[in-house]
């Protein structure tokens, strides 16, 4: 399969990346890895007149340490954040989650940025980032905001990134318990996309595909703040979430996979704590 | 567009279109047919090549996105005197092929696995394969032979 054609353009830095997204208008995509766009491109889901290519925007690669938080530049690589030093021992639940994302090869193309803009609710990255209050950092014409996790994912491959803006940098509080965290994901094959997964970090939890957005299990995490069993608590864990019924679960089945997954994760982060 | 590529140590450059895919351009262009097509949905992994020395997948890679940078295929593996690379002689010590249509990609993924892991376990090997895809052997003999290469590598290395 051979995408559709299309122009491509290469972009040096985020400035020149916002003057390229703003000659070209909505014709244009940018390109990070590459990893969810060319593949939909292939099967003619996406039919960009224009990609913009931020792959050598190296000023965007980077863990930096700040204090109480960590920033990640958007184009750092699934692989530099698994193996980040200071993730492993600061936000452990983040290092492995990018350790989960597809394969090796793909983890060696793939971005963080790429991922989150890409606003899969199947996607691993989104939930985890989801459960830790991560911040994105957005740039525009008219300047930088930030927006938190729990506003940025709006609907199905929709995220609060408008037409022209660049996610720069994610911002990942330090859980004051670093080590309470897990990640479980369900999957037939190891590199599948999760049927349904859980991130947990202390009493955060935040679920994978089990509606059109990454979603926090409130129901599961108000009745843990009000005292609650972990085996009740996750037993709500499908409260409020509306998964979708296709060729690998059915709804039903969703469901009870997130009050069993919700329930592990739970168990398996307060054993690490 | 004008793109200009090392691929196995050679400078190599051509006038593709922009939507060239880095695999199409080394079977077609560079004239190098050991990089096999498999699922083409970055499933597979029988395109692995390396970029940069780290293994990607070339069905999902543009040509232009390696533009500038260097690319290993299975045929810049084995040394100027047509010896075999590590890895290539334990799949052959091993039988670690049957059909053989996953095994350039299955090479070309351990040698970046090696590179990053010099002495995988065997879950780790395991774990580091979970991107290739082999219908025929079970993968039993793929990994022992990962598992061969990397104790070859190192008592090479040992020994120099």
């Amino acid at each position: 399969m051979i995408p559709p054609s299309f122009t491509y353009v290469r972009a040096s830095s985020v400035d020149e990346a916002l003057g390229l997204a703003a000659e070209h208008g909505e014709d244009a995509k940018y390109l990070a890895g590459g990893h969810s766009l060319l593949p939909m491109m292939k099967l003619r889901l996406a039919f960009p007149e224009v990609l913009i290519d931020l792959g050598r925007i190296t000023e965007l690669s980077y863990v930096r340490d700040e204090d109480d938080h960590v920033t990640i530049g958007a184009m750092t690589r699934h692989h530099d954040v698994a193996t980040s030093a200071l993730l492993t021992s600061e936000v452990p639940l983040l290092a492995h989650t990018a350790g989960e994302v597809g394969d090796p090869q793909i983890r060696h193309r793939g971005t963080i940025g790429g991922s989150v803009a890409h606003g899969d609710a199947a996607s691993d990255l989104p939930a985890t980032l989801l459960a830790l209050d991560a911040l994105f950092v957005i740039r525009g014409a008219s300047g930088t905001r930030a927006v938190p996790a729990a506003a940025f994912f709006k609907g199905i491959f929709e995220t609060a990134i408008e037409p022209g803006e660049l996610l720069i940098e994610i911002q990942v509080p330090k859980p004051a318990v670093p080590s309470a965290w897990s990640f479980q994901k369900f999957t037939k094959r190891k590199i599948d996309w999760a049927i349904v997964g859980v991130a947990v970090q202390g009493s955060s939890v935040a679920l994978i595909n089990m509606g059109l957005t990454p979603l926090r299990a409130s129901a599961v995490e108000a009745a843990l703040a009000s005292g609650a069993s972990i085996a009740d608590a996750s037993a709500l864990a499908a409260e409020g979430a509306s998964p979708g019924t296709d060729i690998h679960a059915s709804r039903a089945y969703r469901e009870h996979l997130a009050r069993v997954l919700v329930r592990r994760a739970l168990e398996e982060a307060a054993a690490r704590s | 567009m004008k793109v200009e590529l090392t691929v196995n140590g050679k400078d190599i450059t051509a006038d593709v279109e922009d939507r060239t895919l880095l695999v199409h351009f080394l079977r077609d262009t560079a004239d190098l047919t050991a990089t096999n097509i498999g699922c083409d949905t970055t499933s597979c992994g029988a395109c692995t090549v390396l970029l940069d020395g780290e293994s990607i997948k070339s069905c999902t890679v543009l040509a232009a996105q390696a533009d500038g940078r260097s690319v290993t295929t299975l045929e810049g593996l084995a040394s100027d005197t047509g010896e075999m690379h590590p890895v290539q002689r334990a799949f052959h010590t091993e039988h670690g092929l049957q059909c053989g249509y996953c095994t350039p990609g299955m090479v070309m993924a351990i040698v970046s696995m090696l590179k990053e892991n010099p002495s995988p376990t065997e879950a780790e090997v395991r774990e580091g394969l979970e991107g290739n895809i082999c219908r025929c052997t079970g993968y039993h003999n793929i990994v022992q032979a990962a598992l061969t290469a990397a104790a070859a590598i190192g008592a090479q290395e040992a020994a120099q």
